[in-house]
């Protein structure tokens, strides 16, 4: 039986498909102005017995497809535990929301914590951040990285955080230096929301923004134990969604 | 709605055009929210009538109930007794506090960080949509939380008939003993207002009469133990927040015959929802009408609520007065004890509160709690964070939701609230 799940964020949509335990596709697309066209075109010559969506668009799809939905948390959870058989502790940080969930010894979800309504601390925040500092999304962690301080943001909120990056860009603030600073912010956020729902290791860290090596590093450090980020982060919520459909 | 009232809203003095886009989103979110369901007891055909009235024929009675002589009292709590009232020959209604209304207007006198309830009290003020309010002889303000306390200050600026009572944040004898000189207080002031004494014989009297609807609703709240739960969560609060606006007896007749019914339903296993269904009981601050919000989106991702502890809810109707007094003073000695048992978080410390919701958990068969608070309320979320820690001591799944009236988190709750039911299968 071939099962797949598709995770239909702010951001991307993800599909994988699973075949006896094994993934046998993956693909991706923007979620664009239009997700449930942009989703119908990605499942489009996917062969499947049976789907499951998941992400904020899993509603839409639901209606659409008359398809099984589970929430991100689980579906994260899921393909986490699959990836990571003895994961204890998930942190999501996707496109417009970043959860943190922490699992039994037996791997049954036990807490989890969901970001506030708006963009803060989340990939959404970062992306902007990077614009208005002159970046390419993929160079931003890597540039940050190379400063040898950063320089404390106060604000989260994304938009009195870029007017705050205006500021120090005038005064000549060392841009990467800057970077460093909005990436620990975003890190602090994390790490209070994971400390909320308690931190057990392994910590497995997933979602695109968990591409970004700076925030790997600063969480580690945030932590003081270690992260496993899987290949494709994104890929985990419709990981878990195909999964989750097989049962 | 029936007839038309446009005559008696304007004699109100309500801002017709505004009230009738209010009219127009309440019947909308009533259609969508309570109509749209499935299975429910016919009985709650009442209710969508004393909803589809609610600014319409209620209003008129209680208009021809003052035509007759007596007085309306509007009251935004369940410390205002309801006996102290009915027993002076005054009819004491809920004010409408659960919708966001004329934002602008209030946030030219409230601060913007306010909850959203006090907020809605002076909305409903300010943009002229509240008929119960225009047409109250009396306006009972209390001082519970600071923001309540404060906000009436405004108040008293804005209506001529504001009456305060002060209320004890101890549940010391001096806490007692205060309530108890405010209720003779208030006594004082609702038979000076109709020229009616509190006698024995009407105190009473009335004291039989809340006796009576609370015995109603606490019949509905145990019929809701039974699995699969035979009546929604959006209809039992329904019932609830009813209690607030509807004739004391007409309501007490009107959930007793929804009882016969849901006790059949009981004994023929008929539910509103298949029987493995996670069952939810909610906790915190309390949801005036139209705040169905939560509970909608809780309903919707498939649980069931089978219990408030909640001032509209068991909070505010948990235990009777005791009625074996004979004299006037023995009676209200009686009023006093029965109110200062309630477990509102005004009170500090308030460990009753906790001990009830671990009871109800075991009472109503809930699988997890869900603890309700609206952003700004302090008392609440304050004790919040010490409910959830001790529930979860008790191994209860326990979610924190801090929210408000608007809709703008409504699809992060859904994924909140379902991510929780998933954990409770």
């Amino acid at each position: 039986m071939r099962c797949a799940g598709i995770d239909i964020g702010s951001r991307s949509i993800e599909l994988v498909v699973l075949e006896n335990g094994k993934i046998v596709e993956s693909r991706q697309s923007d979620s664009g102005f239009d997700p449930m066209k942009n989703a119908t075109a990605l499942i489009n010559g996917a062969a499947y017995d049976a789907i499951m969506a998941t992400g904020y668009g899993r509603h839409l799809f639901e209606i659409a497809f008359n398809s099984p939905t589970v929430t991100e948390i689980k579906a994260y959870a899921e393909g986490a535990r699959f990836l990571f058989p003895d994961v204890r502790t998930v942190l999501d940080i996707g496109g417009q929301d970043s959860k943190a969930i922490a699992l039994n010894a037996d791997g049954k979800i036990k807490k989890f914590e969901m970001n506030d309504r708006c963009a803060a601390g989340t990939g959404k925040f970062l992306e902007i951040m990077a614009r208005s500092l002159g970046y390419e999304l993929d160079d931003f962690g890597p540039e940050a990285m190379k400063a040898e301080k950063d320089i404390l943001i106060s604000s989260m909120c994304t938009v009195f955080a870029e007017s705050e990056v205006t500021s120090l860009v005038a005064k000549g603030s060392d841009r990467r230096e800057i970077a460093l600073g909005l990436h620990s912010s975003v890190v602090r956020r994390a790490a209070g929301m994971l400390k909320r729902v308690s931190v057990n290791a392994p910590v497995i860290f997933a979602g695109g923004v968990a591409k970004n090596p700076c925030m790997c590093h600063l969480l580690e450090k945030a932590l003081e134990s270690p992260i496993h980020v899987p290949k494709n982060p994104q890929m985990v919520g419709a990981l878990g969604a195909a999964l989750l459909a097989a049962r | 709605m029936s007839q038309d009232y446009t005559k008696m809203w304007e004699k109100l003095g309500l801002n017709l055009e505004a009230h009738d886009a209010l009219l127009s989103v309440l019947g909308k979110a009533y259609q969508d929210i309570y109509l749209a369901q499935k299975n429910r007891p016919q009985g709650m055909g009442y209710f969508d009538f004393v909803m589809s009235e609610v600014h319409g024929l209620r209003i008129k009675e209680l208009l021809d109930e003052q035509a007759a002589g007596r007085k309306i009292i509007g009251a935004y709590c369940v410390f205002v007794p309801e006996e102290i009232a009915l027993a002076a020959e005054a009819t004491l209604v809920g004010l409408c506090s659960g919708a966001d209304f004329a934002a602008d207007e209030v946030e030219k006198l409230l601060p913007r960080n306010t909850c959203a309830l006090i907020k809605s009290s002076f909305g409903f003020k300010l943009g002229k949509v509240c008929p119960y309010l225009e047409c109250a002889d009396m306006i009972v303000g209390e001082n519970t939380c600071d923001g309540k306390k404060k906000s009436y200050e405004t108040l008293n600026t804005l209506v001529k008939n504001l009456y305060v009572m002060d209320l004890p944040q101890k549940k010391s004898d001096e806490g007692k003993a205060l309530l108890k000189s405010e209720y003779y207080r208030f006594k004082e002031a609702v038979e000076k207002l109709t020229g009616a004494a509190v006698t024995a014989e009407s105190l009473r009297k009335s004291i039989e009469t809340v006796n009576s609807k609370r015995k109603a609703i606490h019949r509905l709240a145990r019929l809701r133990s039974a699995s699969p739960a035979p009546i929604s969560g959006l209809d039992a609060l329904l019932a609830n927040q009813v209690y607030f606006y509807d004739n004391p007896a007409r309501f007490t007749d009107s959930v007793n015959k929804i009882c016969d019914e849901l006790e059949k339903r009981v004994e023929n296993k008929v539910g509103v929802f298949p029987e493995n269904t996670p069952r939810i009981l909610l906790s915190g601050c309390p949801m005036a009408v139209p705040n169905w919000k939560l509970p909608w989106i809780i309903e919707t991702s498939g649980a069931v609520i089978v219990g408030e502890e909640s001032c509209v809810g068991e909070r505010g109707t948990r235990n009777l007065t005791d009625d074996s007094g004979t004299t006037v003073d023995e009676m209200m000695e009686a009023i006093v004890e029965r109110y200062f048992k309630v477990d509102c978080a005004i009170f500090t410390p308030n460990p009753d509160r906790l001990s009830h919701i671990a009871e109800m958990f075991e009472t109503y068969k809930a699988d997890g709690v869900i603890h309700y608070g609206l952003q700004f309320c302090q008392p609440y979320l304050m004790e919040a964070i010490p409910v959830e820690k001790a529930l979860e001591a008790k191994n209860i799944p326990t979610l924190r939701i801090d929210t408000d009236y608007s809709m703008e988190d409504a699809g992060q709750l859904k994924t909140r609230v379902e991510a929780f039911v998933e954990l409770l299968k």
